[in-house]
């Protein structure tokens, strides 16, 4: 489809909406135009591009991380799934209560798959779901000795537990409970860190204020708290790795073969034991730069630690990475770097000759959060897909300021899309692949259209690394090729 | 039976000025309820003889939820046969006492303590409406009538003023209405004529005018009303008139609330002008 065409169509998908609305809305969809001159991006975003630095030459402009409009149906979760669900739960040597009534904990169990390695109840408390399960009584006398009783039950029940945090549903912010005092008596008394995190739900426009928030705690009250007691020159932090489906354990693998050593892992499959050593690594390495910039950012200020993004999804931007990362270290590793893209290189191939044909030329309409709604692009690009839409749930303009440089001309870009805006361009633009989260899933599949749950790699992955991507592109194939759909009968 | 609730400042005198008022009506003969809807639980001690010890919230957390406890643990009979519960609630501080007082309310709801016999539920609610929880008493199928009780002191005339435009959001949506204020003397410079002008400007009336008196305190600290007490004094003969007032009480209205420039140009008609004409008057002297 034409940019002129695609904009039409945008217009008309905004005629539905009341005059306020439609103003608001069409300012978070946008149709790539032809680029400026001297915008390109590199490849691999380099540290270099911070608020400050980013291209920011108007093209990128679209209108993100403000309130959805009341009514809409938006795919956004809560600061409270952005702390709980996604930064703090998959650390898995410490317990994570979910402070307030029951539901909370209950739906967010174990729904990012975020996989731990350990023992279940002794090293690993991933597997479980921790809740002060608020009643009525708790509500009106505050919740201060339910808290302090849940800790000591904690340290009683799972004396191997290394820390607790207290993740404050909506109810906690709501009462003014003082969870801080709680936290600090039982953190004197049971010996171990006990964690105030203020994510009450209602906090923000949406998850990413829990990721801000999440980080803060961290900052005040794990990082730095320990001593590396035998610092080197590879010394390096995965940032924002969660590990849905075995993902950190395939990045982790690349680069322990560069010849780096991974102090620690934020925050799949991580432990508060060696993320309050972070503070004496060489260098940060960003996954997911939405939900984990601020950290990486305060230790560059604090420590003088540098950071960088990089991208382990799909061949091409693996390579590129391997090599960004090899390049901020010495020849040895420079020479690992090539060394472990040999290595990989046939099987590369080999997963590419099995599903390139297969995948040539189909177009996907992206919809995801944190940093897929870029990184996974290139995963795509290689298996000859094409990208012709792509937006996030809760980014920000730097968010956009890294994307938008990398897509082709004429690809939609939608801010907080709502359902209805994704039924239409999906109607519209008729992708051969739409990858989305849970809430989309089952719209598009009774639409008849292929569909991956992106979010949580739909029960599959990892897709990270060399291990992930033949995982990737198997899946894709499977959604796109199956001829289940051929058997659906579209509703129009 | 009628429903009716006092609002006012915190410290004006609503729980003395309601159980008071309320044994005015119980020595008429009137069969009454109160509920106190505050977590210092002192809206029945007058009338228990008692701080009361059993709350609703307090045996609520004691036993684990409302579903635990029976209306007769919380409902108690005082001075002449009138009922007495309280809403209870935590310390000042923590948790919720708006959620305290919406709980028990419902809980005195679910489990009939409305009986048809009952001529009148007082609801005496904690100072100003601070959050949902203490305007419960305003919202639909419960009191229908407020009386505001109030001084001539600018604050608790703020605060009256505030109530009112709660009142006005409830009226809308579910019919009480203001039935009008009572005031508790403080000894103010004019204070009759201020609280006249501003019930007259609310579009209501100033209900009864309850002078100071001290028997009011000596009263209090045998835990009782003055009725009780001392039953000839004529603050006595002051209660039993408020109480005949509210008994046949009509005047039912929708308040208009002043602006905070009403408000201060009425202070300034009644209380500075006077200093000024004393100040005045003290010069030409």
């Amino acid at each position: 489809m034409k940019t002129t065409e695609v904009k039409g169509f945008i217009e008309e998908l905004l005629k539905a909406y009341p005059e306020k609305a439609r103003k608001n809305r069409a300012a978070h969809l946008m149709v790539k135009e032809a680029e400026p001159a001297g915008c390109a991006m590199p490849d691999t975003v380099p540290d270099t591009l911070t608020d400050n630095g980013a291209p920011n030459c108007g093209a990128c402009a679209i209108k993100s991380n403000v309130k959805s409009i009341p009514g809409v149906m938006t795919a956004r979760g809560c600061a409270y799934a952005g702390s709980k669900g996604v930064v703090w739960g998959p650390i898995r040597d410490m317990v994570h209560l979910s402070h307030g009534p029951v539901g909370c904990g209950y739906y967010s169990w174990s729904t990012r798959r975020n996989l731990a390695q350990g023992k279940p109840g002794v090293d690993n408390f991933v597997p479980f779901q921790f809740t002060s399960d608020f009643q009525e009584k708790d509500i009106v006398y505050g919740g201060a000795q339910k808290l302090e009783e849940i800790c000591r039950e904690i340290k009683g029940l799972f004396p191997e537990a290394k820390g607790i945090s207290v993740q404050s549903e909506c109810p906690i912010g709501l009462i003014g409970d003082d969870i801080e005092a709680s936290a600090k008596l039982m953190q004197n008394e049971l010996g171990m860190p006990v964690i105030p995190v203020r994510c009450e739900g209602f906090r923000g426009v949406s998850q990413s204020l829990g990721h801000h928030i999440a980080n803060d705690s961290i900052r005040d009250h794990v990082l730095g708290k320990g001593k590396l007691p035998d610092p080197g020159p590879y010394d390096v932090a995965i940032i924002g790795d969660y590990n849905i489906g075995g993902d950190a354990w395939a990045s982790k693998k690349i680069i322990e073969e560069m010849g780096l050593r991974v102090v620690a892992m934020w925050s799949g499959d991580g432990q508060i034991e060696t993320m309050k050593l972070t503070h004496a690594v060489k260098l940060n390495l960003i996954h997911c730069y939405r939900s984990m910039n601020y950290i990486a950012r305060h230790m560059e200020e604090e420590y003088g630690i540098p950071w960088m993004e990089y991208n382990f999804f799909g061949p091409t931007k693996i390579e590129a990475s391997i090599r960004a990362i090899a390049a901020r270290f010495d020849d040895t590793v420079r020479e690992n770097a090539e060394k472990v893209i040999a290595k990989y290189r046939p099987s590369v191939d080999a997963v590419l000759a099995k599903y390139r044909p297969r995948l040539d030329g189909k177009k996907v309409m992206l919809y995801v959060g944190g940093l897929r709604p870029r990184h996974v692009i290139g995963a795509y690009e290689d298996l000859g897909m094409e990208l012709i839409g792509t937006g996030y749930e809760f980014g920000h303009a730097d968010d956009y300021q890294r994307t938008i440089p990398q897509v082709k001309e004429g690809t939609v870009i939608y801010d907080d899309a709502t359902e209805y805006e994704l039924e239409e361009l999906v109607k519209g633009l008729r992708p051969d692949l739409v990858a989305a989260g849970i809430k989309e899933k089952y719209v598009f599949q009774k639409m008849g259209f292929p569909f991956r749950q992106m979010h949580s790699w739909d029960y599959s992955g990892p897709y990270h690394g060399y291990d992930g991507f033949p995982i990737f592109a198997r899946d894709m194939d499977m959604a796109v090729n199956s001829p289940t759909w051929k058997l659906v009968k579209a509703p129009w | 039976m009628r429903q009716v609730a006092i609002y006012g400042k915190g410290g004006i005198g609503k729980s003395t000025t309601t159980q008071n008022l309320v044994a005015g009506l119980a020595e008429a003969g009137k069969k009454v309820l109160i509920v106190g809807c505050d977590p210092k639980a002192d809206s029945t001690r007058l009338m228990l003889h008692a701080k009361c010890q059993t709350t609703v919230m307090d045996l609520a957390r004691e036993r684990g939820g409302v579903e635990e406890l029976e209306l007769s643990d919380v409902l108690l009979t005082g001075y002449r046969g009138v009922k007495c519960t309280e809403s209870g609630g935590p310390e000042p501080g923590v948790g919720c006492a708006g959620r305290g007082v919406i709980t028990a309310i419902n809980f005195l709801e679910e489990n009939g303590a409305y009986t048809p016999d009952l001529d009148f539920v007082f609801y005496d609610v904690l100072g100003d409406v601070v959050c949902g929880g203490f305007a419960m008493p305003m919202r639909e199928k419960k009191a229908q009538e407020i009386y505001i009780v109030t001084s001539g002191e600018m604050m608790a005339m703020y605060a009256a003023n505030n109530i009112c435009k709660g009142i006005v959001k409830y009226a809308v949506s579910g019919g009480i209405r203001l039935g009008g204020l009572i005031c508790n003397s403080r000894k103010v410079d004019k204070e009759y004529e201020l609280i006249a002008a501003l019930a007259d400007k609310l579009g209501t009336h100033l209900l009864h005018f309850v002078p100071r008196d001290n028997v009011v305190q000596r009263a209090e600290l045998k835990r009782m009303t003055v009725i009780e007490y001392e039953p000839q004094a004529g603050q006595a003969d002051e209660y039993r008139t408020l109480a005949r007032k509210i008994s046949e009480n009509k005047n039912m209205v929708i308040p208009n609330p002043l602006t905070m420039e009403e408000l201060e140009e009425l202070l300034i008609t009644y209380g500075f002008m006077d200093a000024e004409e004393e100040a005045a008057a003290a010069a030409k002297a």
